[in-house]
């Protein structure tokens, strides 16, 4: 397959980025997006005509949440539940005009070309976004029971992979589904209760303060998501959230 | 050098509990002004992080990735073993202690096993108490399922994602110590270099990835939780970016090297299809609890099959061949993952795989699917299913899986005592990166289990011990001599490697100045005549001599011509490798080119070692050393050791040490799953 590529280039975060035009040809159908990418970084070192495309990508396999190019205007391009290194050529038509560009929100400024920096997701994390469990300590794991429902809810929830698609994909750039997702999954669960209206507090505190937008309800984040997490999470997140405003401290 | 392995006085059952009442502590007002430098955010590395951070020691952790939550432990995906028997399937310490041992074919240390299995248990009330959402059932109680080399079902998962949910239960708890300030993170750091003064490990030199800078930090002591070297074989499981440098590193400046021939091959990942291949993505082991392995008893079908005449539904049921069934009645599918790997080359290379490149052989549903129903499978592993839909574009509910084994995780690594200490004092190694527990093949869901025994229960009581009389030594500056020299070498070796192509090349045209015309004739291949190529031809021939004369089966001659091509290779690179940009930039290209300058290293090591390794155990298979049957064959008499070797220089071959391995409380066996 043949594809005529636009992609974004930028030097650093001060630098002016623009879009640079290459063509490439001889691309398996079953070749998946960044090996397309490799490719083309292998003919730009070969040839010597450009650096190669800087991009993030780490496990290959859809989990660790580290790639994510936003592809003819879709976050991990027009493939449905599957991130950037699992989308797959046979998805395009040969011939095609790809355009590529990185995550773009304040949130995650760019280091260079597609590269965007997601450390705000993990101060949101740090503000509270876990169980306090100091190790050691802890009751056998059968003392706590969690109904199979609830367990599975929260594995729901708790599938995010933190790529930031929901971000990228939201005109308002915000990260409500991913703060949604990840008080959902503790809050759900019996171990989360005691922490539950703090954490929610100081996680929507810190995104806001991080420079995230607020959500209009279009849930273009649940569209685009690669590991499909529900809108319900945001639902979730909000009632919890007025729920600390007025002082509950029981979950739901 | 000495290989002292401190194993504790005392019974096997009680190594443990004498060693913690024996320990030395620090009081809590000296802890937080000892520092500690942790390097690799998977399981080890986090937990080790987040429970000496919760101690009140000062931590700085470093990961390549932009956050710690990357880390490749987040892929692993059918489970964590714990003997807890909640099944009451006769699981205890005891038993899964045997189990890892025999599935290590009697290469692993006593004492350090035993620890595994005895915290085990610990490791999942820790899990569930920071909110892993394990599968459980409709009482609310935890599930298990079984693995490979195991009749119990001790293996705790949460659905096809249990690596994924362990991770970010140790990143919850590391953020938390972060937000505490106990823990400092430097994610896009990547370790170039080991710091040791006066005979301590004492610090490290980093790049950082964004800028290219080097920066030094210093510490009391320093952990290497960086992971395995199985991306040696260009094609693995692993991560792009998963590299055995650290580690290789710590190696170079004296801490010995273990074992590095015990690299596992997994029996069921997606086949390779394509050159321009990036990895091999795995297919959980969980999937053969429920999964048949087979290929066609007749070859005209296999061969009808990988001609595209033929398809799996095709072949009735009276001729497939489940051959682990056949030939391993008591373990059939649940065979440790070396037996897998070697019954599945066994089939290809006789002429009965599937496929369109005949390495591929099937991996059954339909049984499992008509005795379950579609749902139930679809709970079970319905991630897995997808992620092999979205890669193959077939769908398995309605054809088998097609698989293939591949390189997946290495046994071998840094050398390490009872305390986890390498023969460098102050450096540490954990999980993968080291070589303990496992001896010569890991069985499925230990993985998880070893990660984060290591740091949430191992690593906090005898690092502790390590720091005791260290209160005495005050704060340990980044500086001086010792810093300097790291620091230059570091950075001489990096502009080395950007020379090799600017200098033979006169000018390079790379700079900026890409114009539209160039650009235009990009669509053509380079000139057969350009004599220059970028790191990844050179890791990916590196990887095609490894896996062809160093993998599933291994002879002398084999492994003497792996010797020679991969020396010609290695002398190629070093002459015409291009690494375009600069040092001082993100430049990923630099990171794959000194990744890959250790590869070579540990290439030779992994040869040499397998070389001198005149049996079959494990993952480690001598087609001289074999049974009549196709069995690994051991020899016990005069290789019931580890093999630790000592670096003596980039063109020295290095010196093996032997720890001789004795077995107190196991009776050695024949490995035998029939």
């Amino acid at each position: 397959m043949k594809f005529t590529l636009h992609i974004w280039r930028q030097e650093n975060a001060r630098a002016k980025g623009h879009f640079e035009t290459y063509e490439i040809d001889n691309i398996s159908a079953d070749c998946s997006f960044l090996e397309m990418l490799d490719q083309l970084n292998e003919k730009l070192i070969n040839d010597h005509i450009a650096h190669p495309v800087c991009f993030d990508n780490d496990c290959r396999e859809g989990i660790c949440g580290m790639c994510g190019l936003y592809i003819n205007g879709r976050p991990h391009g027009n493939d449905d539940g599957v991130t950037t290194c699992q989308l797959h050529m046979r998805h395009f038509n040969d011939g095609d005009e790809i355009w590529v560009e990185p995550w773009r929100a304040k949130a995650f400024p760019i280091i260079k070309d597609l590269v965007v920096d997601r450390t705000a997701f993990d101060k949101i994390i740090q503000a509270g976004g876990y169980i306090s469990a100091t190790t050691g300590g802890v009751p056998d794991a059968n003392n706590i029971l969690v109904p199979k429902h609830i367990a599975d809810q929260a594995m729901d929830a708790a599938a995010c992979i933190g790529c930031g698609a929901c971000v990228a994909a939201c005109k308002n750039a915000s990260a409500m589904l991913f703060v949604g997702a990840k008080v959902s999954h503790l809050n759900l669960l019996p171990q989360g209760h005691p922490e539950a209206m703090d954490r929610v507090k100081k996680m929507v505190c810190k995104m806001d303060e991080l420079g995230f937008g607020s959500c209009t309800n279009t849930y273009a984040c649940e569209a685009e998501c690669p590991k499909q997490i529900k809108r319900q999470n945001i639902a979730r997140l909000n009632r919890q959230w007025i729920g600390q405003l007025f002082g509950r401290d029981r979950n739901e | 050098m000495k290989l002292d392995s401190k194993i504790p006085e005392g019974p096997l059952s009680q190594k443990w509990t004498n060693y913690k009442a024996a320990q030395k502590l620090v009081n809590p007002a000296n802890k937080r002004k000892l520092d500690i430098i942790v390097v690799g955010t998977g399981l080890a590395g986090a937990s080790a992080a987040a429970s000496l951070g919760a101690l009140g020691f000062h931590v700085d952790i470093f990961c390549i990735q932009d956050s710690p939550r990357r880390a490749h432990s987040i892929a692993a995906q059918g489970g964590i073993n714990a003997a807890k028997n909640y099944q009451n399937d006769g699981d205890s310490v005891e038993r899964l202690f045997k189990d890892t041992i025999k599935g290590g074919d009697y290469r692993a240390r006593e004492a350090n096993v035993y620890r595994l299995a005895e915290v085990s248990g610990d490791i999942i009330d820790q899990c569930v108490a920071q909110g892993v959402p394990f599968a459980r059932d409709y009482s609310g109680l935890l599930d298990n399922r079984s693995f490979g080399g195991a009749q119990v079902s001790r293996t705790f998962y949460a659905r096809g994602q249990t690596g994924q949910q362990l991770l970010l239960g140790a990143y919850g708890a590391l953020s938390r110590e972060i937000a505490r300030g106990t823990v400092v993170l430097h994610e896009r750091h990547e370790m170039m270099d080991l710091v040791i003064k006066d005979g301590r490990a004492r610090g490290i030199i980093v790049r950082n990835l964004v800028t290219g800078e080097l920066e030094r930090y210093a510490a009391h002591a320093v952990v290497v939780a960086t992971g395995g070297y199985g991306n040696v074989y260009y094609l693995s499981t692993n991560a792009m970016n998963s590299n055995g440098s650290a580690a290789w590193v710590c190696h170079r400046r004296g801490a010995a090297f273990a074992n590095p021939c015990y690299v596992q091959i997994h029996p069921t990942c997606i086949p390779v299809h394509g050159d321009y291949q990036s990895k091999l993505t795995l297919m959980s082991e969980s999937l053969r609890n429920d999964g048949r392995i087979w290929v066609p008893k007749k070859k005209e079908d296999a061969e009808a099959i990988r001609a595209g005449k033929k398809g799996p539904n095709d072949i009735p049921e009276e001729e497939r061949d489940y051959y682990l069934e056949r030939r391993y009645p008591a373990f059939g599918n649940l065979v440790p993952r070396d037996v897998a790997s070697r019954a599945a080359k066994e089939r290809c290379d006789a002429g009965y795989g599937v496929g369109p490149t005949g390495l591929a052989v099937y991996l059954d549903f339909a049984d499992a699917i008509k005795r379950l129903g579609r749902n139930v499978v679809e709970q079970k592993y319905g991630n897995l299913f997808q992620m092999y839909y979205k890669i193959v574009d077939v769908d398995p509910y309605e054809n088998p899986m097609m698989i293939y084994p591949a390189v997946h995780y290495t046994m071998g690594g840094l050398w390490v005592d009872y305390e986890l200490q390498t023969t460098i004092p102050g450096l540490f190694a954990a999980g993968e990166a080291n070589f303990s527990d496992h001896g010569a093949n890991r069985l499925g869901a230990s993985a998880l289990m070893q990660g984060l025994a290591d740091g949430y229960f191992v690593l906090p009581y005898t690092l502790q011990n390590y720091l005791a009389d260290q209160i005495y030594v005050g704060k340990i500056k980044a500086e001086g001599p010792e810093f300097d020299e790291a620091e230059a070498a570091v950075r001489a070796r990096l502009d080395g490697l950007l020379a090799i192509g600017q200098v033979e090349n006169g000018k390079c045209k790379v700079e900026s100045d890409a114009t539209q015309s160039a650009a235009a004739n990009l669509s053509t291949f380079h000139s057969p005549l350009s004599t220059f190529h970028s790191v990844d031809h050179y890791h990916k021939a590196l990887g095609r001599i490894m896996w062809e004369y160093c993998g599933m089966a291994r002879s002398k001659e084999s492994l003497a011509t792996a010797a020679t091509k991969i020396a010609e290779l290695e002398a190629d690179f070093y002459q015409h490798v291009f690494i375009p940009g600069k040092v001082a930039e993100m430049n990923p290209e630099l990171e794959k080119a000194y990744r890959l300058e250790d590869y070579f290293e540990l290439a030779r090591l992994i040869v040499a070692d397998a070389t001198q390794r005149e049996e079959s155990c494990g993952g480690h298979f001598r087609i001289e050393h074999q049974t009549e049957d196709g069995e690994t064959l051991r020899d016990d008499d005069n290789f019931m050791f580890v093999a630790a070797w000592e670096y003596q220089g980039h063109d020295q071959p290095e010196v093996m040490h032997k720890e001789e391995l004795n077995y107190e409380h196991i009776q050695i066996v024949k490995r035998n799953y029939k």
